[in-house]
């Protein structure tokens, strides 16, 4: 291997990492936010402002690695926050409640991989129905308002500093980091994750090859939709409420981290580090805006930019690759 | 340099690809006249441009051909026709084709070597890449060969011969196309009983014992694809069963077939035989990881240690098994398909094509590869469109004919003409004096 392709090897792996660290430094370079926005406390805050767009990201970097797309992410969120108020109010144990939670995300997730699979759609309109369902049903399980829920642990998993002093950071964080090291091994070193791969990058390919397109696709959604019931579990948790209004258009910022951290959207490509890279881009970059006292629009604006750019620069990079070879 | 199509095309160049460049839902007459309508104002001039598209098709007397049809109620053969009117209409006096009757039928063949001959008359200068040598005889005044990206010979055809070619192709002397490696042959392992698949027309009954390599030959569309595929799961049975060492079914699935020790090469590698986007290790693992699995993760190094070993005996050429399948040659694409095939271990193999649109050296490569496996006890099928290719390595031979096995013999009974025969004739016509010039 010669040097000049060391170099370009150290950059494809550091790619993901540059656009962090750009923003790490450009805003710890401002003079009026510097000193704010590198103290522990903001990281922390910032870390557990991620950790719902996180769990989402999680499963969602395996759906977008499939071909697939899940539109109903933040609705699913939203819909698993309400039911765990709901159960928490009906006098259910908190981890009875937790469990709910999760599983009403894994159900929506199952529903859709099997709408997939089985009425031949794409997942572009299965799940864009699904956004309504899963919204309306919270709305309606909720009657239209939110559901107050008395408090218990469960408020306290995404608190900014921890009771239990030596976890340092919030249990949400600790989970969000356990389960990320989880998926991206899953992804690498499991024969689901190599299938996850084969199915996006090759449908048919990988049928050739004796995959079980359908059973992966189902399994690839539900576990999609775990996720996003263990963020609604922490939506309510970072709440105290169950509120079905909750969390709208989160599925873009889902997407947008995935495909920042170089997921792509025709399927194929994409990994657990890269889209955990993506959520912190977003939220380190909202954070220092809103620090500069910022209005909205320009944090829209940057964050849009943002993701233009850094597929742009991904195609690029991989341009390149391919006429190296 | 011109890098640009559009200047080729405006020098005189025009192409006509491998695979066919026309938007399927657009007409005939759109399809031909895309990117140079005739407009007044900004207003397409539709009478204009039929009359220009319908002297195009008078021109190489292909007026059956209706200008307003969308192109995917065409056969290949007629889009071809379209393809090389649109050339036509952009004045090219240059026209390219590259390989363009690898997927068409013997009579749209025929019917495509008079056009060229029609266009040659009108002073068309034509460019025919091809790996078919007996068709660049016929149709080529002169010859050039091409090996490793240069140009190595050229000349007239006429003071060539087939054997003089290859030798130029392979860049060796004295290959022998078609090694013979002696296999013995047993029992059966696989029978279709009367297996109709859904897109399938009739019914097959075949045999293929240990150790044997079965050619199969028809037209294109003759259901050669469509029974393989449903042998192989991947289209489902309506009728009648498959009998795999002994056991009846009449349902499957890839799955369950690769674990009954099948294995198939698709026909199509870039849409379905290879994902190309991923590594020479994953597709050549893909079918079977299990040797690589401890705790239900995969030892990712292991598995490329054994792939090293596999890209050795299939002869791949890549810098590494993490390099992407995108960038290898045809040839060493269709080996990684191949390997696969070896790696799962499979013990029948259901081979779609296996040497279209690769090298000499690679397809001899594969045929000995092939008799080796038969010689270890595995079982073959091998469909082609090439009959040297099939007579050469196969031991029997079943002929399609309208979706139905018409005839299976031993090889030393066929022979080029009387497959072509049977293939497009049927059975009726074989045995007594069918070989007559009307037949």
């Amino acid at each position: 291997m010669n040097p000049k392709k060391r170099v370009q090897m150290l950059l494809n792996w550091l790619g993901p990492f540059l656009g962090l660290i750009l923003v790490l430094a450009i805003f710890s370079s401002i003079p009026e936010v510097q000193d704010r926005f590198l103290r522990i406390s903001n990281l922390k805050s910032v870390a557990t402002q991620s950790v719902i767009v996180a769990l989402g990201a999680l499963g969602m970097t395996l759906v977008i690695i499939s071909g697939g797309i899940d539109l109903s992410a933040a609705s699913n969120i939203a819909l698993a926050s309400v039911i765990t108020a709901f159960a928490i109010n009906a006098g259910i144990p908190p981890v009875l409640a937790l469990v709910c939670g999760i599983a009403t995300g894994g159900v929506v997730g199952w529903v859709n991989g099997t709408l997939i699979t089985s009425l031949r759609l794409v997942p572009f309109i299965v799940t864009l129905g699904m956004l309504g369902i899963a919204r309306g049903v919270a709305k309606w399980i909720a009657g239209n308002q939110k559901i107050d829920a008395p408090l218990t642990w469960i408020n306290e998993l995404m608190a900014r500093n921890p009771r239990a002093s030596w976890m340092l950071i919030s249990p949400g964080v600790w989970m969000m980091i356990v389960l990320a090291v989880v998926m991206a091994i899953l992804l690498r070193y499991s024969v689901l994750g190599r299938h996850v791969f084969a199915i996006g990058s090759n449908e048919a390919s990988a049928r050739l090859c004796g995959v079980r397109i359908k059973r992966t696709k189902i399994f690839i959604y539900t576990l999609a939709g775990f996720f996003c019931g263990l963020g609604g579990v922490m939506e309510f948790s970072r709440l105290t409420v169950g509120d079905p209004t909750v969390a709208v258009g989160l599925e873009l910022d889902i997407i947008a981290a995935v495909v920042i951290g170089g997921g792509s959207l025709s399927g194929g490509a994409g990994s657990i580090l890269g889209s955990m890279i993506g959520v912190f881009i977003m939220a380190f970059l909202r954070n220092g805006c809103t620090m500069m006292g910022w209005p909205n629009y320009i944090q829209e604006i940057i964050i849009g930019t943002i993701i233009i750019v850094a597929v742009a620069l991904d195609q690029i990079r991989h341009r390149q690759e391919q006429g190296a070879i | 340099m011109a890098s640009d199509p559009m200047i080729s095309r405006r020098s005189g160049i025009s192409m006509i690809y491998q695979e066919l460049n026309l938007a399927p839902d657009l007409s005939v007459q759109e399809n031909i006249m895309l990117g140079r309508e005739v407009q007044k104002m900004g207003f397409v001039q539709n009478k204009a441009m039929q009359r220009i598209v319908e002297n195009a098709l008078r021109l190489i007397h292909h007026v059956e051909i209706p200008s307003l049809l969308p192109i995917r109620k065409l056969s290949v053969g007629a889009k071809q026709i379209v393809e090389i009117c649109r050339a036509l209409v952009e004045k090219a006096r240059i026209l390219i084709m590259d390989e363009p009757t690898s997927s068409l039928t013997r009579e749209d063949t025929i019917r495509l070597f008079q056009v060229i001959e029609r266009l040659k008359n009108q002073g068309v200068g034509i460019i025919y890449i091809s790996h078919f040598l007996e068709e660049v005889q016929k149709v080529a005044d002169r010859y050039t060969v091409l090996r490793d990206g240069r140009s190595v010979h050229t000349g007239l055809m006429e003071e060539a011969n087939v054997n003089d070619l290859i030798q130029m192709m392979v860049g060796q002397k004295f290959v022998e196309m078609f090694p013979k490696v002696d296999h013995a042959i047993g029992d059966v392992v696989l029978q279709l009983d009367g297996l109709k698949g859904k897109r399938m027309a009739a019914g097959a009954d075949l045999s293929l014992r240990r150790g044997e390599i079965m050619g199969v030959a028809g037209l294109i569309g003759a259901g050669r694809t469509e029974t393989l595929r449903t042998v192989f799961g991947l289209d489902s049975i309506e009728k009648g069963s498959l009998i795999v060492r002994e056991i009846r079914t009449t349902r499957g699935t890839p799955w369950i077939r690769i674990g009954q020790g099948m294995g198939m090469l698709s026909e199509d590698r870039q849409e379905e035989g290879l994902a190309l986007s991923l590594s020479v290790a994953d597709n050549l693992t893909l079918s079977y990881f299990s040797p690589y699995k401890k705790f239900g993760l995969l030892q990712l190094k292991k598995r490329k240690k054994a792939v090293r070993v596999y890209m050795q005996q299939v002869n791949i050429k890549a810098e590494n098994p993490n390099q992407p399948v995108f960038s290898l040659s045809g040839g060493n694409q269709q080996k990684v398909a191949l390997g696969r095939l070896l790696h799962q271990e499979a013990d029948i193999f259901l081979l779609d094509e296996p040497t279209r649109g690769i090298d000499v050296l690679s397809k001899s490569q594969i045929y000995e590869w092939m008799g080796r496996l038969a010689g270890e006890g595995k079982a073959i099928i091998f469909v082609s469109s090439y009959l040297p290719e099939l007579l050469g390595v196969c031991d029997q031979i079943a002929v399609f004919h309208r979706g139905m096995i018409v005839d299976c013999r031993p090889v030393s009974q066929w022979d080029a003409h009387t497959i072509m025969t049977v293939a497009t004739l049927g059975q009726n016509f074989r045995d007594d004096g069918l070989v007559n010039s009307n037949g």
